[in-house]
């Protein structure tokens, strides 16, 4: 038995502090009034905090300018992420069921260029993607933005999957069909939820990706018609370009960086295997 | 790819049903890959390809109709430009300083959770937040942290020397880039500890007890039996997170959007062809930072001489 020194303990503190101070840090500014912040408010807490930037947000006050292009833009983030996880997460288990069980000429090709798109830099093709998607009608679509988003979480998919595939006892579906169930029971009764900790894992991951995507999210849309909210945050400047809103931002950085934890809390173990799934096996 | 499958070549003494049953394997193994396969070259070989032969022409969409055919002739202005070279070096400065220290403190962490029995969950939950936070986010939160009016730094640190209240972190190159620099190592380092600590467990306890009996002391045990056993997750850790610092954009578009020369090549890749609407030379440099990231994933691999698939499994 390992015992916990109390070096472990100073490390432990010191990683919750350096995880959560810059949350604890935007969630102070939320409070802070528009104001407050205008003039200058450098120490941590607020002076009296306020609910007021979240009821600007939000959309409840009569001003509604700032909460109809960010409540447009929290639509679009979570109408495209969604779509963009469910298509990746269907091709990528078609992909990786056939990379884990079958032997077939190509895989190697497949299991390569999903490493490179993984490595690729991304920038490189937006002026490309911009070009054809001018001519598609696909710029400032929801489209033109889910194309690419499921492509580039692909990679990951594929690998997260393949790596839970290959720990599947796939002989007990015959085990089962054995003991008198048809193929269908075999494979909703028993493969279904063997491999459904690994399909919810890769959507989980999936989903970060296109919830902070911001590259394409730049470069492919020019209105709320499309922009996530990374982009729209980022065109965010308020009334005057030398003094940005801080508290403002705050506030929506704070209302959606909520998904993400409640995510976090909800799946903490599930997201670690998948991050680490055949990275270290060698 | 679902139209065309290629008969799986068998051995003559391979008898003849299991020849079948393999090529039908084969059939439905390409079938099953082909939407996913078809998708990543549609998205990323095609786009690539025709930035290929974009970057040969002058092409500006705001004067279309002056389209022409200049060979080489945008990749020596890039290359001929300064601005380019020190985007470059920049880009290079902040992926060296931000793994290397990702590196350090990630490893220090991981062994702080692997050693860790108590609040595991809690542990993991927080460090999970920053990799799980919006890039944008977390700029976002760094840049009011850094800010001369409404951050915390100047008003905690004044009593180290060089910082006081009045402080300019966005005022000069240096300031401007370690601000930056601490944004990215701050959302990525739990990434890297994450990979390492992987890493870390599976390295078996009795090797390390062996050593211990041995009179191995603790920086003896890191260096002769912990760090060569890691040697495959440090691989794919720095090589993930070196390509991914390489491409660095959003905390430097939020943070500085470039001033103070903090331009990274992600950046002036994105300014050139879709701000400047210039996709010629938008283009060239597209295909310039994509050989970049080759020869950068080259290099590391080279350097840490492990076979990826290996490290990964896929041999």
């Amino acid at each position: 038995m390992r015992k916990t020194g109390v070096s472990t303990y100073i490390g432990f503190v010191v990683i919750l502090v350096w995880c959560l101070l810059p949350i604890a840090w935007i969630v102070s500014l939320s409070f802070k009034s528009v104001a407050e912040t205008t003039v200058g408010s450098p120490q941590f807490l607020p002076e009296h905090a306020t609910w007021d930037n979240y009821k600007v947000l939000l959309g409840m006050t009569p001003d509604k300018t700032a909460s109809h292009d960010f409540l447009l833009a929290l639509r679009n983030s979570f109408g495209i992420s969604i779509i963009a996880t469910f298509l990746a997460v269907i091709m990528a288990t078609l992909a990786a069921y056939a990379i884990a069980r079958l032997e077939f000429k190509g895989k190697r090709f497949v299991l390569s260029l999903a490493l490179a798109i993984a490595m690729f830099p991304v920038v490189s093709l937006v002026g490309p993607l911009f070009d054809m998607w001018r001519t598609f009608h696909l710029f400032n679509t929801w489209p033109g933005l889910i194309i690419p988003y499921m492509t580039f979480t692909l990679p990951l998919a594929i690998w997260v999957l393949s790596a839970f595939f290959r720990e599947i006892p796939w002989e007990m579906e015959q085990a089962a069909q054995v003991d008198g169930a048809t193929s269908w029971q075999a494979f909703r009764k028993v493969i279904v939820p063997l491999a459904a900790p690994g399909v919810f894992t890769a959507a989980i991951l999936t989903f970060f990706f296109a919830w902070n995507e911001f590259v394409l999210a730049l470069s492919l849309t020019s209105t709320t018609a499309s922009r996530t909210v990374p982009a729209q945050m980022s065109f965010f400047v308020g009334p005057d370009p030398f003094n940005p809103p801080y508290s403002q931002l705050a506030t929506a950085s704070v209302i959606v960086t909520i998904p993400v934890i409640i995510i976090v809390l909800l799946f903490q173990r599930r997201i670690v295997a998948g991050l680490t799934s055949g990275a270290v096996k060698g | 790819m679902t139209a065309t499958t290629i008969p799986r070549q068998t051995t003559e003494a391979a008898p003849h049903v299991a020849s079948e049953r393999s090529a039908a394997e084969n059939r439905l193994g390409q079938k099953l890959v082909a939407p996913a396969l078809i998708m990543m070259l549609l998205v990323t070989a095609y786009p690539m390809l025709q930035a290929l032969y974009l970057s040969l022409f002058r092409y500006r969409l705001t004067t279309p109709d002056d389209k022409g055919f200049v060979g080489l002739g945008n990749y020596a202005t890039i290359l001929t430009d300064s601005l380019f070279w020190k985007d470059t070096l920049n880009t290079v400065v902040i992926m060296v300083v931000t793994v290397a220290v990702e590196l350090v403190i990630g490893f220090a962490f991981a062994l702080v959770m692997h050693r860790i029995i108590f609040a595991r969950g809690v542990m993991r939950t927080s460090i999970l937040i920053p990799y799980g936070i919006i890039t944008v986010v977390s700029a976002f939160a760094w840049q009011f942290t850094f800010s001369i009016n409404n951050g915390w730094v100047n008003a905690w640190f004044s009593w180290l020397p060089g910082i006081s209240a009045t402080t300019n972190w966005y005022g000069d190159h240096w300031h401007a880039m370690f601000a930056i620099m601490v944004s990215e190592i701050w959302k990525t380092t739990p990434f890297m500890a994450l990979l390492l600590l992987a890493g870390l467990s599976q390295i078996s306890e009795d090797m390390l007890e062996a050593a211990k009996v041995d009179g191995a002391t603790a920086w003896q045990r890191l260096y002769k039996v912990i760090l060569p056993n890691m040697r495959a997750a440090i691989m794919v850790a720095v090589l993930f997170r070196a390509l991914d610092a390489f491409r660095i954009f959003d905390n430097i578009f939020i943070m500085t959007k470039g001033a103070q020369n903090t331009e990274s090549s992600s950046f002036l890749t994105y300014r050139q062809a879709i701000e400047q609407f210039q996709l010629g030379l938008g283009s060239a440099l597209s295909v310039l930072l994509f050989l970049t990231t080759l020869l950068v994933a080259y290099l590391i691999v080279k350097l840490f001489a492990v076979n990826l698939a290996q490290a990964r499994g896929e041999a």
